[in-house]
């Protein structure tokens, strides 16, 4: 018998918690295959946040602390610090990362730390159900903007990938989507070069990956993965954000 | 060992660094800033890490993650600051971590001034994050105890594997005193087999958190950590006391106003007055069963309280003497210091007013 497929051993034997189409799930496994495709399970320590993913030590094989809400950089600034020669990884999501966490990121960035920060971009507060992020796109529906995001009362959505690569400490930065296998592709193949830049320490590496939330968009999961491509996409712009010369 | 003279901040960061502090994280504020000034110039000494963070929430959370990942790391403030840092240091609770913070006294609220005060005393004593939490609380009187009790405050926070807080008023911060580098004793501190360092061959792996979603569970975890405060109560509360059996006023203080109050008492005995002076060192846990013992002697006519604050040690004053003296209280605020003229006319119109 050939295996077809298996689960990697970058993951615990454990059922997810997220929801049918949710992208968090995929997300963890191309993680997990990064790592230990790499060789880096036994030795690497990943910084969990406040969001969906708050359980994600729960489901990852390797070393994982859980941040609160937004301070994740902070933590993995430390970690990284101090354990210079293992795979240090922080996953966030938008209200994580580009809301309450934005100067933490903003610092780590700019001070090149030389950790990997996985950014999950579902343009929603996910957890507490569907409040607007500041990623949430125009006109988007959030119940905290019930008529929708308009630009003049909040504002036009906030461009992590591109706004982080306007600082020298940011080696790499690249945004992919996990909607359909070719984008599922080229976002493990992101991922992977992130952690085998930071392995190499030339600096911050960071990969934005635009995400499904199917629950809080009020959508089924193809539905989800269409509006994804459709309108993300095309305010996100998908591929290499920055990739420092020599790298 | 020959003294020498060095200032408080700069003494204490020393004391860190001979504890076997690995990192320092911190923000700049008056009147801490010798202490990460300082800390940026040893920790490369020693191959430690120093990071300036951008605020202090950023300092507390860099803590978080030296700490979970298995490394002693300390960081300093003073009022403002460490009121951001109430985030962390709740988490840190609730993640059983490690960890010794400082916080330089100024008086507040708000910006308030750069002047000493001890206004945080509630938030140091009462958790001051959110969540049923306590936090060791040491309360240095001069350099030398400042750097002793610094010291053992990176193996307290192993033992216990919890924040521990040095209470100093900014006094204690920004004095010079000739102190001496003794050995501290030290305590026996258990393997950090819990850390989240990296498997390296362990079987299962480690998961550092402060989230326990389910109501049972949040509650078991709760009990556990009141077992420990007990335990903590019971074997680390410290004091004390000079003529504090058989004195008619026992005057209590804590830090830079116990050692006014000091003078105060000598100047009182010498006027054939008989006072006593009771100094807590541990603010939390507070030393409540030997107050009360030495406030219900038949002597004691009634306890004083003095402090740089409005009344907030008071309170655990209160609480331990139980209303069985009348218990008094005497307070200068907003950087104003007590003087030894103040408290000694204080205690001779308490006598007079109680005999
Ligand atoms: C200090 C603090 N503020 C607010 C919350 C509540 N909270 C929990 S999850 C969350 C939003 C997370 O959204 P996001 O980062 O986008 O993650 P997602 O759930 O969408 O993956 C918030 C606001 C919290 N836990 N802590
Ligand atoms: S609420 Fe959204 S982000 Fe959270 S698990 Fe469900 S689909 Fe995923
Ligand atoms: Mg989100």
């Amino acid at each position: 018998m050939t295996t077809v497929y298996r689960k990697s051993a970058g993951l615990q034997d454990r059922e997810l918690h997220y929801c049918p189409g949710c992208s968090h799930g995929i997300i963890h496994k191309l993680v997990a295959e990064c790592m230990e495709e790499l060789g880096v399970i036994d030795t690497a320590i990943l910084v969990c946040p406040v969001g969906c993913s708050v359980f994600a030590g729960n489901y990852f094989a390797c070393d994982t602390i859980e941040a609160i809400h937004g301070r994740a950089p902070a933590v993995a600034t430390a970690i990284k610090r101090t354990h210079q020669d293992q795979l240090v990884v922080t996953y966030q999501g938008d209200g994580d990362l580009a809301s309450i966490g934005a100067a933490e990121i903003v610092h780590a960035a700019m001070r090149g730390e030389k950790f990997t920060t996985v950014f999950i971009n579902n343009a929603i507060y996910g957890m507490t159900g569907g409040q607007m992020a500041p990623t949430t796109l125009l006109g988007q529906h959030a119940t905290t903007a019930p008529q929708g995001r308009q630009k003049e009362l909040h504002g036009s959505p906030i461009r992590m990938a591109e706004m982080l690569s306007t600082l020298d400490g940011l080696a790499y930065a690249e945004r992919v989507c996990v909607a359909d296998i070719p984008h599922l592709n080229k976002a493990k193949k992101a991922i992977k070069k992130a952690f085998e830049l930071q392995l190499s320490g030339v600096g911050f590496t960071f990969v934005e990956v635009l995400s499904a939330c199917p629950t809080n968009w009020g959508m089924t999961p193809l539905e989800a993965n269409k509006w994804l491509l459709e309108n993300m996409a095309a305010y996100y712009p998908l591929g290499v954000i920055k990739e420092v010369q020599g790298t | 060992m020959a003294k020498e003279l060095w200032k408080g901040n700069e003494a204490i960061a020393e004391a860190a660094v001979r504890a076997g502090c690995k990192c320092f994280f911190g923000y700049p504020i008056t009147p801490q800033n010798e202490i990460p000034e300082y800390m940026s110039m040893r920790l490369p000494q020693v191959g430690g890490v120093f990071v300036q963070s951008e605020s202090e929430l950023a300092a507390i959370n860099m803590v978080y993650g030296a700490s979970a990942s298995g490394v002693r790391a300390m960081t300093s403030s003073s009022s403002p600051g460490v009121s951001l840092k109430q985030e962390g240091i709740s988490a840190l609770s609730s993640g059983e971590l490690p960890a010794v913070v400082v916080n330089v006294m100024r008086g507040g609220p708000g910006l308030g001034t750069i002047q000493p005060s001890q206004c945080d005393y509630f938030q140091a004593t009462r958790g001051g994050g959110n969540g049923d939490y306590r936090t060791i609380v040491l309360a240095p009187c001069n350099i030398q105890e400042a750097v002793d009790m610094t010291q053992e405050a990176f193996d307290l926070a192993d033992i216990y594997r919890m924040p521990v807080m040095i209470l100093a008023d900014g006094m204690i911060g920004q004095m010079m005193e000739p102190i001496e580098w003794h050995p501290i004793p030290k305590r026996e501190v258990p393997p950090k087999d819990w850390a989240a360092s990296g498997r390296r061959g362990r079987a299962h792996s480690n998961f550092i958190t402060s989230l326990r979603i389910d109501a049972p569970d949040c509650e078991r975890f709760n009990r556990a950590l009141e077992q420990k405060y007990k335990t903590i109560a019971e074997k680390e509360t410290r004091w004390e006391e000079k003529d504090a059996e058989g004195c008619e006023i026992l005057i209590t203080a804590y830090g830079t106003p116990s050692r006014i109050a000091l003078s105060a008492v000598e100047e009182l005995e010498a006027k054939g007055v008989k006072a006593g002076l009771f100094r807590p060192q541990t603010v939390w846990p507070f030393p409540s069963a030997r107050l009360a013992e030495l406030a219900a002697q038949p002597s004691v006519m009634a306890v004083l309280v003095v402090e740089m604050s409005l009344g907030q040690m008071l309170e655990d004053v209160q609480l331990a003497v139980q209303g069985v003296k009348p218990v008094r209280f005497h307070g200068r605020v907003g950087g104003m210091v007590p003087s030894v003229e103040d408290i000694a006319e204080q205690a001779g119109m308490i006598l007079r007013e109680v005999r």
